[in-house]
């Protein structure tokens, strides 16, 4: 079954095959979605060259979320190449390294401020500039990529306050943009061997955490649930969800111990 | 491909990746003194490396990898 057929889809955040976006550009594929990827700064002749891998000609914009117009850019290339867009994959992370590891007391505002930045106020500048693109398709679909932010992991610090506040954003989005017919919902995701996971001090202990406690088990090296997870969102199949947040995580968020 | 011929290719794609000039592309030089290579630069030549020689690297091997003539052992004894 082709769940995306016709739809065109902007995935942010592939970085290498092993970014949880790559895993979700390339199911949109398989599902017959066009897409278009964003890569940015330092990493964009990286994705780049991942995309590459993911065949069919993929073409790649430069998008740093914390420069603003180049998201603008990349609206005026999707409307001169596809006219509207029915989707946005948002999978952005990242804290200074004072912001992991570190405790909540080092890090300063010059480096929280990045991390929010980057990680959380970066859904909103992200989806401004296509909320014409998405209203012209009839409505959308906004997926982030989030870590349940409910509870204080280890190491995780200043980034679970980032995700904390992505979370909210994503309900005031939904909030505000319902009425356009545009959904926005977060998957939140277990842990999975990434760039960004390899970046965070105590990714060790969330293994450990997932390994003891998932009632369906956990295997850090298959983004494939998550990326499911992401192409049903996409879907036309959840019409009436927004402002969610599906966990992907074997069942860890539901058990107390 | 002979020794040689390998190794003009992974210099190629060396400097081509790190941006770094041929003469620095030395058996003894070091990625991150030497050659300024981050991990995001590393990645990307591994990726470059595979695409060149058609193989592929997992991850486990780069371990303890901080010289270019380590790198260069194992690309070669991929090839065979
Ligand atoms: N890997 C996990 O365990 C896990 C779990 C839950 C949620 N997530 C989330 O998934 C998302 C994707 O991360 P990943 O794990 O695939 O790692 P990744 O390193 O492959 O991806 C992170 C991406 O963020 C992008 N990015 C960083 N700064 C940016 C900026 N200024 N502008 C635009 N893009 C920028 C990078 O280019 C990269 O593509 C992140 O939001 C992460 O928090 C990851």
């Amino acid at each position: 079954m082709e769940l995306l057929q016709g739809k065109k889809i902007l995935v942010t955040g592939v970085l290498t095959d092993d970014s949880l976006a790559y895993s979700v550009a390339k199911l949109a594929m398989e599902n017959g979605a066009s897409i278009m990827l964003t890569g940015a700064g330092r990493g964009l002749s990286l994705t780049r060259r991942t995309a590459r891998r993911l065949g069919g000609d993929v073409e790649v914009a430069e998008l740093d979320v914390t420069e603003q117009e180049q998201a603008a850019e990349v609206a005026k290339l999707v409307t001169s190449k596809w006219g509207s867009l029915d989707g946005i994959l948002h999978a952005i992370g990242f804290a200074p390294q004072e912001c992991l590891g570190n405790g909540m007391l080092q890090a300063g505002w010059d480096e929280v401020s990045i991390a929010l930045n980057v990680s959380a106020y970066s859904l909103k500048s992200l989806v401004e500039p296509f909320i014409p693109l998405m209203e012209k398709a009839g409505g959308g679909s906004v997926v982030g990529l989030d870590f349940d932010a409910t509870v204080a992991w280890p190491s995780y610090d200043w980034m679970g306050v980032a995700k904390a506040a992505l979370e909210s954003l994503s309900r005031y989005l939904a909030r505000e943009l319902g009425p356009k017919g545009i959904r926005v919902n977060m998957v939140a995701a277990g842990p999975i061997r990434t760039m960004a996971a390899k970046s965070i001090p105590g990714f060790a202990d969330f293994k450990a955490v997932w390994d003891s406690r998932s009632p369906l088990g956990w295997d850090d090296r298959d983004p494939l649930p998550v990326a499911k997870a992401c192409i049903a969102l996409f879907s036309d199949l959840f019409p009436m969800t927004t402002g969610e947040i599906l966990h992907v995580d074997g069942g860890v968020h539901a058990v107390g111990a | 491909m002979d020794h040689a011929e390998a190794f003009e290719k992974f210099k190629t794609c060396t400097v081509e990746v790190l941006q770094v000039s041929p003469e620095q592309v030395t058996m003894s030089a070091r990625f991150s003194d030497d050659l300024d290579a981050d991990s995001l630069d590393l990645v990307e030549l591994v990726m470059a490396l595979e695409e060149a020689f058609d193989i592929s690297v997992d991850e486990s091997e780069l371990e303890g990898v901080e010289t270019i003539e380590q790198a260069f052992v194992l690309v070669q004894a991929k090839l065979g």
